[in-house]
């Protein structure tokens, strides 16, 4: 049972850790195009366009 | 090219420009890629993102601010129409709103699952194994977790509630903020005082996570109002030149002209007011009153309308209205009015959730007083009786029931290149009886096109194509774009309202009107369609001839609408004999021509007090009244952006079919819709007898009713298959 003192912290924790995470990722914008998002990752030129400019 | 430099937002610190338009004719990810990779072949361009699911491309680039038109042209010209996208405060409010809800539903989703970890524990101890400081360990962290939970997530519905009940009304968050705060108070109570009784944290945060969801969907279906008739307000703003009694001039408001005044409006102005000519001689652009962008002739004694605009010559216009007493006027007031009554339709979930709470509170109101009085098991237990019924009566099927349908519907047809307004749209069109269609631009494609370019040749077009290049008449632009290669180059003369001349190869050339060109023989046909005439010198003038085609299944989609039993009406602003025709080609027997704006919102009117439900479809700015006082209203994309915020539903395109799609779709609504009522009616018959009786747990209530959730959700998946079904058909 004294496992339970710490894992459950810690179980916690990292839950908390996920919902942290989530907010960031909205704040982000991450959610705002989905479709979009869902698509990109097919093409391979996207570093190409970010690279040339930064 | 269209100047965008007001649109243009510039950032200070790094010296960037920034434009954000909407684009229209983006399908899948390579129009996508293609507009990005053209922007980014610019060395000037920073950053450029197309949103695919908004429609949206959002470009920052370094230099110059008029740099934007030309950037902008390239996507344009890729064959995408981008036009500037301004969000407006309505837009911004509701996007925080909807991220405000899914923020809460994250946080009730986290404390579900770890009050659910540690409740699941509890329930496993069945046989005693788990010592009692144990579970009461497990208790306490369930309520440290659940209370901040509630207040974070529990604020939509606790908010709703207040605004309500500081009305004297209640809504359905009412028994759904009672329910949870009764449970939590309940829970926190007897885990304080020991007593060793189940507690209901879980149930009170799944319930949370579950409504929040439903409130979600409720949200994305309810769209946003604009009014369209501020926007044709603020097209009158400006100011007048007016001509004194000693010829002076003098630059007033519009507000501020007056009766008898003399306004002096040159070629390209705005019409300010209603008046007679009294000097001059030009032509007008009155496609505010007939809807048609072909010039109309105006000349000393002619009425003139406010909201017109003079295209050729400068005139001198007495004027006879002014104001609040001109025609553009009563339309606008047309329009506020219409869009007031609209106001009033009340959303059958609006309806339903006025009958609905006060007999859930009722019921458990009654609950508790039965155990608690009759059967005598004391407060505790009554309580959770009164709990578990509020629970499982939760409106959430019934709150979800007419949303979900419409977010699918929606999303569906947005793919579709049609978008809705709100979902209420889909209701009011399932209705329909009666549909009007507006002509120019809605049952045709709106754009002149020559037809009998076989019949010319191809020298003769070429010397038309580079007289009329530089005019910005309509019918010279079709003749431009019948046109591909090299132009002459020459010097060319308009004179207003008649026609271009020029001087080539020793002749003089002449490209306009029938009447101006000197033509001796008059055997030529005058069917009235829109024409032009080409002399050179003295040989026989050419004649090229114009049609506003028919968009192609124009008479598919109407003889559809026939066989559904809808009747159908052309109103229109242009000519009889034009009208006829068309009504004639698609079998509409009832039309009328020549009709202003204001009387095409009367004939909608009328039909409405026939008891019957109107559905219009317009195109033009003199169309806009009449989409409001429809009882629903669809408007392809083509149109200016004052008549798309006046309609419901707007289609892209240059097909009639999206009108029969989102009909069809909104039958399949109105249909799913109804099975899903059914459904959650069903679920409650059953499930309040079985809470009354004390047969559920407030548990077992939130799992139950979530369930009816997910089965209304599943039900409404339908909505894909059945539309296809009916279409395909």
């Amino acid at each position: 049972m004294i496992a339970l003192l710490y894992l459950i912290p810690i179980t916690l924790f990292l839950g908390l850790m996920g919902l942290v995470a989530f907010f960031w990722s909205m704040n982000n914008g991450q959610y705002d195009d989905m479709e979009g998002a869902a698509t990109r990752i097919l093409y391979d030129d996207e570093d190409d366009n970010e690279d040339n400019k930064k | 090219m269209l100047d965008v430099t007001s649109y243009v937002i510039d950032d200070n610190k790094t010296g960037n420009h920034q434009l954000d338009v909407v684009v229209s004719g983006i399908h899948c990810m390579s129009c996508v890629k293609s507009i990005e990779n053209k922007l980014y072949s610019f060395p000037e361009i920073q950053t450029a993102r197309v949103n695919m699911s908004a429609k949206r491309l959002s470009f920052t680039w370094s230099g110059d601010k008029e740099q934007g038109n030309y950037l902008l042209k390239a996507v344009n010209d890729l064959g995408f129409e981008a036009k500037p996208y301004v969000s407006d405060a309505v837009e911004a409010t509701s996007k925080a709103e909807t991220q405000a809800l899914l923020k809460a539903m994250a946080v009730a989703g986290f404390a579900m699952g770890n009050i659910m970890l540690l409740s699941v524990a509890i329930w496993s101890n069945t046989d005693g194994q788990m010592g009692e400081a144990t579970q009461r360990l497990f208790y306490w962290l369930s309520a440290i977790i659940a209370v901040p939970v509630l207040a974070y997530s529990g604020r939509p519905f606790f908010r709703s509630a207040f605004k309500a009940l500081s009305q004297k009304q209640t809504n359905m968050d009412v028994p759904i903020s009672l329910a949870l705060l009764l449970a939590t108070s309940l829970s926190l109570f007897e885990l304080f005082a020991k007593t060793g009784a189940k507690l209901y944290f879980d149930s009170v945060v799944m319930l949370m996570f579950f409504l929040l969801i439903g409130r979600y969907l409720n949200i994305q279906a309810r769209g946003k109002a604009k009014s369209a008739a501020g926007d044709l307000l603020s097209m009158m703003e400006g100011t007048a030149t007016i001509i004194n009694d000693d010829n002076s001039h003098k630059t007033i408001p519009f507000k501020e002209i007056k009766e008898n005044m003399l306004l002096q409006v040159t070629a390209g102005e705005k019409i300010a007011a209603d008046g007679i000519v009294e000097d001059g001689y030009s032509e007008l652009d009155t496609s505010l009153l007939t809807g048609e962008t072909m010039p109309q002739e105006t000349s000393i004694g002619d009425n003139v309308f406010a909201g017109t605009i003079n295209i050729s010559g400068p005139l001198k216009i007495r004027v006879t209205k002014a104001g609040q007493n001109s025609l553009l006027n009563d339309i606008i007031k047309l329009m506020e009015n219409a869009e007031q009554g609209n106001a009033r339709f009340v959303r059958l979930s609006d309806r339903i959730a006025k009958l609905y709470t006060p007999v859930v509170h009722t019921l458990a109101l009654l609950a508790f007083l039965f155990w608690y009085l009759i059967m005598g098991v004391g407060v505790h237990q009554s309580l959770i009786y009164a709990i578990s019924l509020l629970i499982i009566t939760c409106p959430c099927a019934l709150g979800l029931a007419i949303p979900v349908v419409q977010v699918l519907a929606s999303g569906r047809l947005f793919k579709k290149g049609i978008l809705l307004k709100s979902g209420d749209a889909l209701e009011k069109l399932a209705k329909t009886t009666t549909v009007f269609f507006d002509k120019t631009g809605t049952l045709t494609i709106g754009i002149l096109k020559l037809i009998n370019k076989n019949d010319i040749s191809k020298e003769h077009i070429k010397l038309a194509a580079s007289l009329a290049r530089q005019s910005t008449h309509p019918l010279s632009k079709a003749i431009t774009n019948a046109y591909d290669g090299k132009f002459y180059d020459l010097k060319i003369e308009d004179i207003a309202g008649h026609g271009l001349s020029t001087k080539w190869k020793n002749k003089a050339i002449k490209l306009g009107k029938r009447d101006w060109i000197d033509f001796k023989d008059t055997i030529a046909p005058n069917d009235q369609s829109p024409e032009l005439w080409l002399s050179i010198g003295k040989s026989k003038p050419i004649r090229f001839v114009f049609c506003d085609d028919l968009r192609q299944d124009s008479k598919e989609v109407v003889s559809n609408l026939h066989n559904r039993g809808i009747k159908t009406h052309i109103l229109s602003g242009d000519r009889l004999a034009v009208v006829e025709k068309i009504a004639l080609s698609l079998g509409i027997k009832n039309y009328q021509a020549t009709i202003l704006p204001d009387k095409k919102a009367d004939e909608i009117n009328k039909e409405k007090a026939t008891g019957a439900h109107v559905l219009m479809v317009g195109d033009g700015l003199n169309d806009a009244p009449a989409l409001t006082s429809a009882n629903v209203s669809i408007s392809p994309a083509t149109a200016m952006m004052i008549t798309q915020n006046a309609a419901d539903i707007v289609f892209q395109g240059d097909k009639l079919f999206p009108v029969l799609e989102v009909l069809e779709t909104s039958i399949v609504v109105s249909k799913l819709t109804k099975q899903n009522l059914a459904l959650a009616f069903i679920y409650n018959i059953f499930a309040i007898p079985l809470a009354f009786a004390g047969f559920v747990t407030p548990l077992a209530a939130a799992i139950v009713m979530s369930t009816s959730s997910i089965i209304v959700v599943l039900n409404s998946l339908r909505l894909n298959r059945n539309v296809n079904k009916r279409l395909n058909s």
